[in-house]
């Protein structure tokens, strides 16, 4: 491999990576944020242990996003230092404003909800939690709006003495409609993660609980009970907005990206109405369209693109012609091409890794909204399931949304090749800004590094998926209660979550031994 | 001042709060295993960061990223030039970060030896990456005409990035000692005292030298006197030490760190950076910049947003202001205020 495929390999697994993190601290601090306001508004006991053991296991994983997130800021330099001298008019500028308007208010405010409990009046350090996951969620704007630039670029003219865009238009980059898209589906798609972290963990010490005879009446079990139901909620109101914000996104990528699409349903030639590919066999693999055959519902893409079922859609082959008309058939043959340089360009992206990432997204957020009705109709009016596969089955499908978050990205991606800044077609021609990804690549760096720094990289970070995972699992089978079995901190309305911890627990030891609430350290 | 000069010294700016406030977690981080003999006082050290470290370190984020808003050109230079080394600093910040949360989220004291590990060597990694990353962008990376590094995977670790390495991570640990004196009571405080008695002259040699070659390369009459003011601050800030003023000697060490970056970045500009090669090849603030509408559009935004922001992080920093003590018997989340609504 070269030094391109090497440095794409490790922006593909860092990114994805990252973006195991990433959802989960989004979707989780969401459903934080009302957990802890519930407590400050009602006083009601559960609510607190709610919030101090979902909490844990939030700043668990935060602050491995944080961690993998520094490697997202420099490696753009690092390995992609052409594509950043080509887009650092704009790309540069969202980053900047990302940390400066995003990350300090996440992490300044964290520090002081993780280190704030009985220091700060309740109310303000309610706030501090809002203030945090407000934080993450204008990150996730900013660094859509920069991936939705690249995708889509907007605001920009070319600049005549550089080649490059010159930003004209920030109002534009902000309001791009394909990053409105792409944030609203990617905050509905991370609750869906926290949802089914809830409910799989939930269930699992609901039925814990009932096998062991623990009375149904004492607060831990309305802990979990609650985790269930808001879990089981959250999971199908936020597939049904996946659903629909989704759909707005695909008929926004017909008009934008259409051969992403086309490759993603592997509809080869245009067809009026276009049928919808269910499953597809043949030689996906061999990239060339015409190989592939698939089981179809008729008509139903020509719905899903335009809102009718009569419209034409474009098909794989033509649009390959009509791109190589535009931008030409073979890449410039010229150095800073690398090996690619002269070398015919296949403006179809990977058919297997569309088609099949698309469907794998769907299908998991389908399976992720079954196990939500599942949980809510299981613990319908008090009732506690016991059925193992129920119970196992909601556990194992934590890992569903990760999987459909993670195809959704990868597919959007992958989709855009041979590109990484796709041309506007809303703009004529001669106006466009593009950038093809065999270009981007760091000129100077050889493959033996980029291979190192991948290889060091995956290593740690498989290491530290390893740590995060056992951490978890480990802090979930303890569960709320402290080691003693005793109730938890909280039991009075008003009282400081700490102060009144159960004598002969906490204040006979260092305040954070053993005690699965405390935060701060 | 035009707009690109605005945003050399903001970026300027960024990096020496990095400096300043992401040096004492450095410096304290790595005095545990100095400072830290038992597991209280190390768990004391580490409360007094706790709740600090990651705004902190939200500085570089925000420095890299002004570097790369401002001046992709210097960004996109720079990184390649010492492409493993910063994966290096990656690694580092990454240990780093995971380990302050994790050390804590299960507890034997084989847990708490490693990870205490984790954190100690990080935080020398990144504090010397960082400064070695810093020392080369000042004083010489060697790269061609195109801003394309010459020479392989590690000729950008040259002498002068060693410098600046060494000059951070030395300032960093006096700064952590200071900062423990500071904020904390009992024989962490002693021994911190003692540390910075002892280090802080040597300490500071590093960064005056590194100040020093680029103020006698590029220097102007101004940067000259803020390089003095470096050197009596430092003397200040021994002075202070010895006499167990811990106020004078944080703002007086603070202050070596101010100067010395103002000596820095002043004497260099408008180069951001050296070529080691050629000076014809130096990268520009003019060759690297964006365009005047986007400066505009970013200087609206930090105008705004950079007061907020420094702001509430001082207001956290005024919260956590008590010095902290490390009595087992005494849980801190419950006794030290409790104003609980």
């Amino acid at each position: 491999m070269d030094v391109l495929d090497v440095a794409r390999w490790q922006f593909g697994i860092t990114t994805v990576y990252h973006f195991m993190m990433v959802p989960l601290t989004i979707g989780l601090g969401i459903l934080l944020v009302v957990m802890h306001t519930m407590w400050v508004r009602t006083g009601k006991p559960e609510w607190l242990r709610m919030t101090r053991f979902w909490g844990r296991i939030y700043l668990i994983n935060f602050v491995l996003g944080v961690a993998t997130g520094l490697v997202q800021e420099f490696q753009f330099g690092l390995a992609w230092s052409e594509y950043s001298r080509f887009v650092g008019d704009v790309f540069g500028s969202l980053l900047a404003l990302e940390a400066l308007l995003a990350f300090f208010l996440e992490s300044t405010f964290l520090g002081l909800w993780i280190f704030g409990w009985g220091r700060i009046p309740k109310k303000v350090h309610l706030a501090a939690l809002w203030a945090a996951v407000i934080g993450s969620i204008v990150s996730a704007y900013f660094i859509i709006a920069a991936n939705s630039w690249m995708q889509h670029p907007v605001g920009v003219v070319t600049d005549d003495a550089t080649g490059r865009p010159e930003q004209v238009d920030f109002l534009a980059v902000l309001t791009n409609n394909t990053a409105l898209a792409a944030f609203s589906h990617a905050i509905v798609g991370a609750l869906m993660v926290a949802a089914a972290l809830l409910v799989g963990i939930g269930l699992w010490h609901l039925r814990k609980r009932r096998l062991a005879g623990l009375s149904p009446e004492d607060v831990d079990h309305e802990v979990w009970r609650r985790s269930v139901r808001i879990g089981g909620w959250a999971s199908l109101i936020a597939f049904v907005l996946v659903a629909v914000t989704g759909d707005y996104q695909a008929k926004l990528m017909y008009q934008q990206q259409p051969l992403k699409m086309s490759s993603a349903e592997a509809l080869c030639e245009s067809e009026a109405p276009a049928p919808f590919s269910v499953f597809a066999f043949g030689k996906l693999g061999s990239n060339e369209c015409d190989d592939v055959h698939s089981w179809t519902v008729p008509a139903l893409l020509s719905f899903l693109a335009h809102g009718d079922f009569s419209s034409e859609v474009p098909g794989v082959n033509e649009l390959q012609e009509e791109y190589a008309a535009a931008y030409g058939a073979t890449y410039p043959d010229d150095p800073s091409f690398g090996d690619k340089a002269g070398e015919p360009i296949d403006y179809a992206p990977l058919l297997a890794v569309t088609y099949w990432n698309f469907r794998l997204m769907i299908g998991m957020g389908m399976v992720s909204a079954g196990v939500g009705a599942y949980a809510l109709w299981a613990t319908r009016r008090g009732r506690v399931p016991t059925s193992r596969i129920g119970v196992y089955g909601s556990l194992l499908a934590v890992g569903a949304p990760f999987v459909a978050n993670a195809s959704g990205w990868i597919f959007t991606e992958m989709g855009r090749q041979p590109f990484v800044v796709y041309p506007n077609p809303d703009v004529p021609r001669e106006d466009q800004v593009y950038f093809f990804t065999a270009q981007a690549v760091s000129p100077g760096i050889s493959a033996a590094e980029v291979w190192t720094s991948l290889i060091a990289l995956t290593v740690v970070y498989g290491a530290l998926a390893v740590v995060e995972l056992w951490l978890i699992v480990n802090f979930v089978r303890r569960g709320v209660t402290t080691s003693d079995g005793s109730p938890t901190p909280g039991h009075t309305p008003d009282g400081d979550p700490d102060a009144d911890v159960t004598p002969g627990s906490a204040s006979t030891r260092r305040p954070d031994d053993d005690d699965v609430l405390s935060f701060a350290y | 001042m035009d707009l690109q000069t605005v945003w050399f010294v903001a970026v300027a700016v960024l990096w020496t709060g990095f400096l300043l406030l992401e040096g004492f977690d450095f410096g304290v981080a790595a005095l545990l295993p100095v400072i830290g003999r038992k597991p209280a006082d190390r768990h004391l050290m580490l409360r007094s960061i706790g709740p600090l470290w990651d705004g902190n370190e939200v500085w570089l984020i925000t420095a890299v990223g002004a570097v790369f808003a401002a001046f992709p050109g210097w960004y996109a230079t720079w990184l390649p030039a010492l492409y493993l080394p910063f994966v290096l600093v990656l690694f580092g910040l990454i240990i780093r970060a995971v380990a302050f949360e994790w050390r804590h989220s299960h507890h034997t004291a084989q847990w708490d030896s490693t990870w205490t590990n984790v954190i100690v060597t990080g935080s020398l990694i990144a504090a010397l990456g960082v400064g070695a990353a810093l020392g080369g962008t000042t004083l010489g990376l060697p790269i061609d005409g195109d801003g394309v590094r010459v020479g392989g995977a590690f000729a950008g670790v040259t002498w002068s990035a060693l410098l600046g390495g060494v000059a951070v991570l030395a300032y960093s640990i006096v700064h952590g000692a200071v900062f423990l004196a500071l904020k904390t009571e009992g024989p962490v405080r002693l021994a911190a005292r003692a540390f910075a008695r002892r280090w802080s002259l040597v300490a500071a040699v590093p960064l005056l030298a590194w100040a020093g070659l680029v103020q006698l390369r590029e220097g102007t009459a101004v940067t000259a006197v803020l390089w003095l003011v470096a050197a009596l601050a430092v003397l200040v800030a021994w002075a202070s030490i010895r006499l167990d003023r811990e106020g004078p000697a944080f703002t007086a060490w603070a202050v070596v760190m101010l100067a010395s970056a103002a000596t820095i970045f002043g004497a260099v500009y408008p180069v951001v950076v050296v070529s080691s090669i050629d000076p014809a090849f130096d990268v520009t603030i003019a060759e690297a910049s964006v365009s005047d509408y986007t400066l505009t559009v970013m200087t609206w935004a930090a105008g705004f947003g950079l007061p907020v922001v420094l702001g509430y992080q001082a207001w956290t920093y005024w919260v956590f202001r008590k010095r902290l003590t490390a009595d087992p018997e005494t849980p801190q989340t419950a006794t030290e205020e409790q104003v609980h609504a």
